[in-house]
């Protein structure tokens, strides 16, 4: 599956495409399909996304999932860090990128 | 031909349609010339009193060659219109008019309040160019 | 220290106003990102893996307590309660808002600090030696040399649109401790034998993907003809520095392919006709720059002991605290790096300490040196016990300086969107690894880039260790014999890569074989270079026995 992602111009927070919005989970993204650069070059001009981009996904038991470790670190956020993760009460949270 | 947007000179533009520096040499009576990124403005000193008009393509603002070529003409003594023309945006107006720039002829135009902004911005200058403006350093020291 | 007067801040307010003004436009939509990514660029904001990150520039190195106190407080309000501290003496932020940066950069402003070109492809944050003013071994201070540079290079007109970012070091010793030769200019300050002072320019070093070491290419400029000089060296670059590959655009491929040779001739032309501009400040102002670095008004006659009796402390003195100019004073080190912490990374409560403890017993100073740690410059011999305690107990008197757990590492695929590997974890294993035998070990600088652009100096490590992307998969290349001293070297790839447990397992087999051939008072890299990279081959990709 394709997924679409980006940052949230104003807050910079990572964001993904739900098929209506931008979500700050990826496991809420939509399979873009071959729309992805269209919606992408939309809600750039539209100003509610930067730096927009098109993964490769697949879908996991918990929803869509980045196929590339970098994506699937900017879901989580550092692993270095996992208490400013977007699972911060999971200890075993970091295990997701690998 | 894209229109010059702004100018900060009284004479009147010349007329002639700028040529590039190749064929500069072989039109012994061009007035304008149109330097791009690569040539080395140099070749031009020789002739600068027959010059009206010399002006400098920026096909992509983040090229910044053009800024040499502009101060390389001033420092010879130059003295003719120097236009900046191509991808020539707000935040770069300042950075051009002290490298000697006094025309700009955007591709697209530019806000005219933004720009006006831009240029007023900042009120001092650390570095002393061929504009005439007082270095910080000089006016600290009395040397201005 | 430098203090600003009406016309710096003048400048630092103006660009408040004018970044304020850019992020409006870039938020009502008349700036696409295109326009706006340089802008905001120069004013330090990346946009990188999680949000924005914004990069303070901390001019040579250089901070008061109250710089120090904002950079606290900064992580507070603006940002998740920490900083990282980088290898090119800045301070990076890394969960920005875009709608915030400009209210931050008005808070630098307050305490004369700034972001202006901490990135983008202009003249970057000049570093020094950390120990500038500190120590014996210098000619001068290098660190008005470096003001004077900076204040030449703020938004320099012509240099704002370079082929590549340039980043330039001041040092004014033989003792490099600011890896001067691996920059696009590095500046030694030195005195000839007519007693006079001068700049020796070495052009064209750097690391990324194609390291090189700058040669010299003019040992003595006279120093008050050093600025019009640098403007020499930059106009040739700008002119001829390749735009058509953003890999080969660097000042050191210049100088590479034209050859030191003619590089310098073009450069000695333009100078010949840059003389004729009178772009050289006077020397007054240098003067007047001096001056504000002169001399905190040390105490004569202190007491020269120290008690050792606490052995912990003793440990620490022997590793972080170094031989000051002045009788009893001492040159402290604050290590950024406990065992199995994020190298570089300091809590807003943890910077807010060190700016006290540099108010009550540094006359006010504090470094960040290039090693991601920080300085108090000026403690006194009969403070040290006391300053040692309110670290320890902050968690910040790790005694490792220059030791294996002294690791420079690059934020890495935590939170670079360029990286190809994660960085702090190794970094972070590798010092739980060898926990407790560091002091066994000796000198030994391990450095880790996350990927080939070099953020983490790995080429310049007694260890280097590289993150490369094997099919999706994080591994990491080990190199060996690196060095960023006046011996600067560029480190060899042993071999193959390794898994990051694998890349822990052949740095520890790497020290075994050090340690069974080392003699007397021979470092990692002594060793290194004398028996070659053989041995050390042999036992990090021999099979295992059975
Ligand atoms: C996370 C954001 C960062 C990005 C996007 C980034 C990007 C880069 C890039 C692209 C290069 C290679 C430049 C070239 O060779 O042309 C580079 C070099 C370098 N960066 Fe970073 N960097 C980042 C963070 C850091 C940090 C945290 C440090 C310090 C720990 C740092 C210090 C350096 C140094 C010392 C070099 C090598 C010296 C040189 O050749 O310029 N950077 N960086
Ligand atoms: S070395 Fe690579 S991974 Fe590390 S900070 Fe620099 S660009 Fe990012």
């Amino acid at each position: 599956m394709k997924i679409l992602t980006g940052n949230d111009l104003k807050t910079g927070a990572v964001t993904w495409w739900t098929g209506e919005g931008w979500s700050l989970h990826v496991a809420e993204a939509t399979d873009v399909g071959e729309h992805g650069d269209e919606i992408a070059a939309r809600e750039n001009a539209a100003r509610r996304v930067v730096a927009p981009y098109v993964i490769d996904g697949e879908n996991g038991p918990d929803g869509p999932r980045p196929a590339h470790i970098k994506d699937r670190i900017r879901a989580l956020g550092p692993t270095v860090r996992l208490d400013l993760s977007v699972k911060p009460a999971d200890p075993d949270a970091g295990s997701y990128v690998i | 031909m894209v229109e010059t947007q702004l100018r900060f000179r009284d004479d009147e533009p010349a007329g002639d349609p700028a040529v590039t520096v190749d064929s500069f040499g072989e039109q012994t009576n061009a007035s304008a010339v149109r330097i791009e990124p690569g040539d080395d403005a140099r070749v031009l000193l020789p002739h600068l009193d027959r010059i009206r008009l010399v002006e400098v393509n920026f096909p992509v603002f983040g090229d910044g060659r053009g800024y040499s070529a502009a101060r390389i003409l001033r420092e010879a003594g130059y003295a003719g219109e120097l236009r900046a023309v191509g991808d020539v945006l707000i935040d770069q107006l300042a950075f051009l008019r002290r490298c000697g720039f006094d025309s700009f002829a955007p591709e697209h135009p530019l806000n005219a309040a933004d720009a006006e902004a831009a240029l007023a911005r900042y009120p001092e200058v650390y570095s002393p160019t061929v504009d005439g403006r007082p270095a910080i350093w000089a006016k600290r020291h009395g040397l201005a | 220290m430098y203090k600003y007067d009406s016309y710096d801040q003048a400048m630092v307010d103006a660009r408040v106003a004018e970044f304020r003004d850019q992020v409006r436009r870039r938020l009502d939509g008349s700036l696409a990102e295109e326009q706006f990514r340089p802008l905001r660029l120069m004013n330090g904001l990346y946009l990188q893996l999680h949000a924005y990150m914004l990069r303070v520039a901390v001019p040579y190195g250089t901070l008061n307590s109250a710089q120090m106190t904002m950079l606290g407080d900064i992580a507070d309000k603006y940002d998740r309660g920490y900083g990282h501290f980088t290898t090119r003496q800045n301070i990076q932020y890394n969960w920005i808002k875009l709608e915030e940066a400009p209210d931050i950069l008005a808070d630098l402003a307050k305490v004369e600090m700034h972001a202006i070109q901490t990135s983008g492809n202009c003249i970057r944050n000049t570093t020094s030696d950390q120990y500038a003013g500190a120590i014996a071994d210098e000619v001068v201070d290098p660190r008005p040399y470096a003001e004077l540079i900076r204040q030449w290079s703020t938004f320099h007109p012509e240099f704002s649109f370079l082929p590549r970012k340039f980043k330039m070091a001041v040092i004014a010793s033989d003792t490099d401790r600011a890896a001067m030769r691996l920059h696009d200019i590095g500046i030694q300050i030195v005195r000839n034998d007519a007693g006079e002072l001068g700049a020796a320019f070495y052009v064209g070093g750097g690391m990324g993907r194609t390291p090189m070491i700058a040669p010299c290419i003019n040992a003595f400029v006279p120093i008050d003809q050093m600025i019009t000089y640098s403007e020499a060296c930059l106009r040739v670059y700008n002119r001829h520095g390749r735009r058509d590959n953003k890999y080969k655009a660097r000042i050191k491929i210049l100088v590479h392919e034209l050859g030191k040779d003619e590089y310098t001739r073009q450069v000695e032309a333009e100078f010949a006709h840059l003389l004729t501009q009178n772009i050289e400040p006077p020397l007054a102002e240098l003067e007047r720059i001096k001056a504000q670095f002169a001399d905190p008004p040390f105490e004569i006659a202190l007491d020269e002991t120290v008690d050792r009796s606490d052995p912990d402390f003793a440990v620490w003195l022997d590793n972080n605290v170094q031989v000051h100019k002045a009788p009893g004073y001492a040159i402290v080190t604050i290590s950024l790096k406990p065992v199995g912490g994020i190298p570089g990374d300091a809590s807003a409560d943890q910077i807010r300490l060190m700016a006290r403890l540099a108010k009550r017993y540094s006359f006010d100073e504090l470094r960040v040196t290039h090693a991601q740690n920080i300085v108090l410059p000026h403690v006194r011999k009969a403070d040290l016990h006391a300053v040692w305690q309110q670290l320890d107990e902050a968690g910040l008197g790790t005694p490792n300086l220059d030791k294996i757990g002294d690791i420079i590492a690059c934020p890495g695929l935590d939170y670079c969107s360029l990286a190809n590997a994660r960085s702090i974890p190794v970094a972070q294993k590798i010092s739980e690894r060898f926990a407790g035998r560091e002091q066994e070990i000796g000198e030994l600088k391990l450095k880790i880039s996350g990927c080939i652009n070099a953020c983490g100096h790995h080429h310049a490590g007694h260890i280097g260790i590289l993150g490369v992307d094997r099919k999706g998969v994080e591994n990491y290349q080990l190199l060996l014999g690196g060095s960023e001293g006046a011996d600067t070297s560029l480190g060899t790839i042993t071999g193959p890569g390794f898994n990051e447990e694998g890349i822990v397992d052949a740095v520890e087999k790497a020290t075994s074989v050090y340690l069974a051939n080392r003699q007397d008072g021979e470092r990692f890299l002594d060793t290194y270079r004398r028996i070659g990279m053989a041995p050390f081959k042999d036992a990090i990709y021999a099979k295992d026995a059975v």
